[in-house]
This record gives C-alpha cells, structure tokens and sequence, in this order.
C-alpha cells in the first residue's frame, strides 16, 4: 500500500476509537511533555549559568602569568624556557599582548593589601584595580551610587561586606539579606583616606649594586628605587553587590580605584621586589588580564600568549567541569523524563493489541481481499506512528507550556524575594524536533508487538471471529 | 480497453496466465485436517476435482460437509495438510505468504455470506480498498470504484456506510468490491444465505451475468440444491469431507433479469 494511502487508512481508523486512541494519544503528550519539561529545565539551567558566567567577563578572560611565577608552575606547559630564562611580563609585553589578533585589551593586575582610614578609624584590605570595561560586567550590575567617572578619578567602590564594616556593622553569615541601598547611602560622597607604599624611582646609580654585579658590564640603575609611605583621599562613589569570595577573578578585592588611577600611584608589587635584579624602567605585573573578543576564540589567544613564553589560565578550562556537569544532568533528567513515554510506550502497546483483538474480523476480510502480511503490518505501525506525531506534537506544546508557567511562578517568587527575573526554562528547535521524532521511534516501537501479531492473523479464523 | 479485455492482462504479472483449455482450478487428493483436542478433524478428506475456466460449481453439503473449507483452500485462505490445489496453472501450496496474498488480490474475488463489508468505511472506500492493496492511483481509483458501484446499481449510495443499507445492498456491494481488480475466480460463500429469496434472486442473476458475459469460472459453496440447479452448470456434493458425487447441471434459470445491464458490466 502505498504512504499516502497508508496514512489516511491509519487516520480513519484512529478516528473510529476516537476515544481510546484519544486517551492513549495523551498518554503520550504526557510523556513527551515530561521529557521536554525536564530536558528544557537542564537546558535553561545550563543557559543561565553560561549567561551569567559569560556577563561575569570571566569567560572571555584569560589571566598571564609569567614563568618565573614559579607558584603558578605546576600544571604548566613546561616545554618553555626554563623559569628563571623566560620573559617578564612587563608593561611593553602588556602592549603586544593587547595587539594581538582577538584581544580586546590587556590590563594589569594590581592588587595590594594596604590600610584604608575611615572617619578616623583603620581598615585593612584588600584594594584592586579595575579597568573602564568591567563597568559592563555583572559585578556592577547593581552597583549603588556609580561607576568610575574617569580611569584616573579618585574615587573608590567599595564591597558590600567592606561597607559593613566602615559603617561598624557584623556581617551575618549564611542568608545574605543585606540592603545594598541601606548601607550606601551614608557611605555615597564621603572620603577615605588611603595610605599605600610607593616605589619611586632613584635618580642617582644605585648604591646597593654589588661590585661583582657591575663587573658583567651590566647597568642595574634602574632596578633602583626607593619605597615611600603615601596617602591618597579617594571619595565613595559606588557600594557593590558582589562576593569577593565568589569565583570573580580579578575582582576580588573589597575595594576598587580605577585602573589609571592605581597605575599612577605606583604601589608597590610582590613583583617589585622579586624582579629588582633587572634592569628597567618599565613595571613589572604579577599578572595580566585578556579581554577576548568571544569565548570561542579564549582557546586562540591562550595558545598564542603560551608560545610567547607565559602561562595562562582562563575560567574556560574551569567551565569544561561545568559543562560536563550539565550534561550528566540533562542525561539524568532525560531518563527522568523519559519514565512517563515508558508508561505511554505500554500504553500504545495496549490500545493496538485491543484493537487486533476488536478488528480482528476486520483483518480478515483485508487479508481475504488480497492484504499482504506487510500491509496489515504496515497499517498498525501508520497508526501507531500517527499517535506518535501527534502525541509528540501535542507534548512540546505541553512542555513548552509548563515550562512557561514554572518560569512564571520562579519568577513570580525571585521578585518577592528581591532577585531579578531570568529565564530558567529554554525549549530549544532541536529539542521540538527531537522530542516529536523520539516520540515517533518510541510509538514505532510500541507498535512493533501488535503489528507483528495482526500480520501473522490467520485469515480463516479471523474471518470467523464475530 | 473493456473489462474483459482488461481482465485477461490485469493481475499479477508473476501469476502465469493459463492454456486456453487448462483448468482453472485443480484439485489433488485434497486434504484438510486439524486437531481439536484429541480428535482429529478431517474437515477436507482426499478431494480431486477439475474446474474448467469459464464454468459454474456449486458445491452442495450439509453444515460440516467440508464445502467452505475447500473454498477457503481454493482461495488461498487456508493451507492444505495434503494433496494439492492448482489455480491459474499455480500450486498454491508452493506459493509464500505474500504470493499468496497478491494470488487472492488479482486471480481471486471473495463474496461471504455476511457480507463481510468493513463497517466504519464507506461502501466506495470498501469497494477501492483491494485496488489500494494493488497500489492504483487514486484518480483510477475513485472512477473505478464508481463504475464498479454503478454496475451493481449502488452509485447514489457510495458515501453511505454498510449499516445504512439493506442485506441486498450490501451483498451487491460485496460482489462491486469483489469484481474490482477483475479475478478470473470468483468464489461465493453461501452468498445468499443472509438474504430473503428475492433478493438473493437478484444477487445470482448478477452472478451468472458475471459468469457468462465475462468468462468468470464461479465457485459457490451452498445448501441449497434449488439455489445451485437454478443457476450452477454443476453440482458438487460433498459429505464429511470427501466427494460423494459430481453431477453436471443444465441451469433452469435462463433469463437476465439483474440490475446489471449487459451493457453496464461491459
């Protein structure tokens, strides 16, 4: 018989117990239903998490290091120089790194532990300084008061946790239900005096150069430099929601100057005083951040950044545990939801072996008027297909709409709670069409029993059967 | 091309067509048996038996006599436990499954007693649904189907379902769906055995059109010596099985008096 025909034979027979086949036919959105609900939430979960990480500006970082940091040496390419040959990571190796193809900037990481006064009172921590671009990154997002009027502003952001503190308030652990808005608004405006060590650069030979040293022929002038205690008035301009104990990278600091700013202060670094045997004038980072163009191409310039004689580490490789994550956990929800097709799949099995057991007579007569074998065969897995599409059809739109309702009501229950919307739920085209061919093989198969059980009918006793 | 000129090539091309003077159905030491619990049933017991092409049986019996099972036999319905059944010049035991199936869709027409329509289709879809099995196009189909249903005087009921029609109407429409792919053999259970006498009148009258204008050798299984001397050119008795007798029949019915016009069925 051919398809067409096969197809509008199965429809009017599925019509004809509309009932029964109706019922089954649920069964199976039911089924596919779960299994889209389920596979969408790990999917929308996977999504939400790729999004946040992605606005963290984590995901298209890559953090240099240089070789001679022999504490970030251990899972390293080690087929480099050895540490103690290779290069430096200074400001003119800063400046080829950021022209490099792909590269947004290169900025360096200062951080430095120092003592911030507050209306008089001492505060350690730890200041960082950040870039223009990390004003569109989800750390500031909700930001009280303000970014950084300038790169070079004397103004300062401050962690929430370190506001607390300012303000003499305990933190509380466990639920974080602190009021950003609250603690800002006394701290918007008001000064903080910063005292750091400046290293200053000598004008005169060094003193402390050994003679053995200048015997190389070797001019160390510039490895010499005094360090000075300065201080620095910096106003609050902006009070941040964010952890420093949270994987933010470079933000981890509880105080944050602008990036030009910190560079002109010259503060003295850990690097300073280990690179002091070589010459120059340039400084000298710990490390340096990459901003790259998009995530596909961290790979790229990690490979080209190692070939120049560095070692990098980007959140990329830290997300591949993530992403491995995500897929046991759509395996596990796929299984989940694949349970209930199981319960339609018997289902299927029990609407067509009832309906040999009804059409019994009816098979008979096809096989007396000259239907093959193949042809009754054929009808029962068109039939049992047709309850498969439509099952399926029916099933995403299920899913689809529970999800929607769940979004909804998360949703619903995250502002109460004081969080913004998001979308956790993603029914994406490939899982509309995987969902509706799955349902389809698993009809299929369900209809694998009953088909072969109507063809081996025998004609003589079928057509005897009232 | 006619129908009769359609009949001779329409049909399984892997089905050889027969010599002229062959039979068109052969039967050799014919035997049907099968258990029911201990007892053995000998429902067809050594039956030989020639049918010519082109002529009229009736097997006569009593309920049991083994009449409907050498039908079933002789249409492939059933497989014998010995002996053979040549139809067309093919020994049906030699034939698979699926040869069988295409033997009863294009050699083969069937009418029952109960008429055997399927309820939830209308009686054209009952009447196209061989020529689908056949895989014809659906625009030959549909006309078909019509020209089929208008011979046997059914073309303003060919949207109408079997329960909305009388006996006669149905068995009428049995023999439209059985005549479509135009078989060589048609072979009727009991076909007027649902039907009060005028209308199984008209049935046979349609029949013996069949037979005549057509060349159609027709097989019919019936109880009823009056039915088969009226229109059969042979009586064959049949008891417990085997043959009891095979007597040759001058039909005293002589007149068309069907709905089908000579002209509609050509």
């Amino acid at each position: 018989m051919k398809l067409p025909d096969l197809t509008k034979l199965a429809f009017r027979n599925l019509r004809e117990s509309v009932l029964r086949n109706s019922l089954t036919t649920v069964g199976i959105s039911v089924g596919v239903a779960s299994l889209v609900a389920m596979l969408s939430l790990g999917i929308g979960l996977q999504q939400l998490a790729s999004r946040r990480l992605m606005k963290s500006g984590l995901f298209d970082t890559v953090v240099v290091t240089s070789r001679r940091d022999l504490r970030n040496n251990r899972e390293q390419d080690n087929s480099g120089p050895a540490p103690g040959e290779s290069r430096l990571l200074d400001e003119p190796t800063r400046a080829e790194i950021e022209h490099l193809p792909n590269v947004v900037e290169a900025y360096p990481d200062i951080r430095f532990i120092t003592e911030l006064r507050y209306q008089d009172k001492p505060h350690l921590t730890t200041v960082a300084a950040l870039p223009a671009s990390a004003k569109s990154t989800d750390a500031f997002e909700g930001v009280q008061g303000r970014f950084f009027s300038s790169d070079t502003a004397p103004e300062a952001i401050l962690q929430k946790t370190f506001a607390e503190e300012l303000l003499g308030r305990t933190p509380k652990s466990g639920v974080d239900e602190t009021n950003v808005a609250e603690l800002a608004a006394p701290l918007l405006g008001k000064e903080l005096t910063m005292r750091y060590a400046q290293r200053e650069k000598q004008n005169t030979p060094a003193t402390t150069a050994t003679p053995g040293v200048s015997s190389f022929g070797t001019d160390l002038s510039g490895a010499a430099y005094s360090v000075v205690s300065r201080e620095q008035k910096l106003t609050i301009v902006g009070v941040a929601d964010l952890d420093p104990e949270s994987m933010r990278g470079p933000t981890r600091g509880r105080v944050f100057l602008p990036l030009g700013l910190a560079q002109a202060l010259h503060v003295m670094q850990p690097t300073d005083l280990r690179e002091i045997s070589h010459a120059s004038d340039q400084p000298v980072y710990s490390s340096v951040s990459v901003h790259v163009k998009n995530p596909g191409q961290v790979q790229k310039v990690e490979d080209a950044i190692k070939k120049m004689g560095f070692n990098t580490f980007s959140i990329l490789d830290a997300s591949r545990s993530i992403q491995q994550f995500f897929k046991v956990l759509d395996v596990f929800l796929g299984i989940f939801g694949s349970l209930a097709l199981a319960v339609a799949f018997i289902g299927i099995v029990n609407t067509l072996v009832m309906a040999i057991l009804e059409r019994r007579r009816e098979i008979g007569i096809m096989k007396a008027i000259g239907a093959s074998d193949g042809d009754v065969k054929k009808l029962f897995f068109a039939e049992a297909g047709a309850m498969g599409i439509l099952g399926g059809i029916v099933g995403v739109a299920l899913g689809w709409a529970i999800g929607q309702v769940i979004n909804l009501g998360t949703n619903v229950y995250l502002k109460r709670q004081g969080f913004p919307p998001d979308h956790f739920w993603a029914v994406p085209w490939w899982l509309v069409l995987f969902a509706i061919l799955f349902s389809f093989i698993v009809s299929l198969a369900a209809g694998l029993y009953p088909a072969g059980r109507a063809a081996r009918l025998d004609p003589v006793q079928a057509l005897r059967y009232e | 091309m006619g129908s009769i000129e359609r009949a001779a090539t329409n049909g399984d091309p892997t089905i050889a067509l027969p010599a002229h003077d062959a039979p068109a159905i052969r039967l050799e030491q014919l035997c049907r048996h099968y258990r029911m619990g201990e007892t053995l049933i000998r429902a067809v017991d050594g039956v030989t038996l020639r049918i010519a092409t082109g002529e009229f049986v009736a097997l006569l019996g009593s309920s049991g006599s083994g009449k409907s099972s050498v039908l079933n036999l002789i249409a492939g319905l059933d497989r014998p436990t010995s002996g053979s059944v040549t139809a067309q010049e093919r020994n049906l035991a030699e034939l698979s499954r699926e040869e069988l199936a295409k033997y009863r869709l294009h050699t083969v027409g069937m009418v029952f007693q109960s008429f055997n329509l399927i309820a939830s289709m209308t009686l054209a879809e009952n009447v196209e649904l061989p020529m689908r099995f056949a895989e014809i196009d659906r625009g030959e189909r549909d006309g078909l189907a019509r020209e089929a249903l208008a011979r046997v005087g059914l073309q303003a009921r060919m949207n109408h379902r079997p329960s909305e029609l009388s006996g006669g109407e149905q068995q009428r429409a049995a023999l439209a769906r059985a005549l479509i792919n135009r078989p060589k053999l048609l072979l009727a259970d009991e076909p007027t055995g649902n039907l009060d006498s005028r209308t199984g009148t008209e049935i046979m009258n349609m029949v013996r059109d069949f037979n005549r204008q057509l060349g159609m050798t027709i097989v019919m299984v019936t109880h009823e010596r009056a039915l088969a001397e009226r229109y059969a050119q042979r009586l064959i008795f049949l008891a417990d099985g085997k043959l009891v007798s095979d007597e040759a029949n001058a039909p005293t019915l002589t007149n068309v008096t069907s709905h089908a016009r000579p002209g509609e069925i050509q």
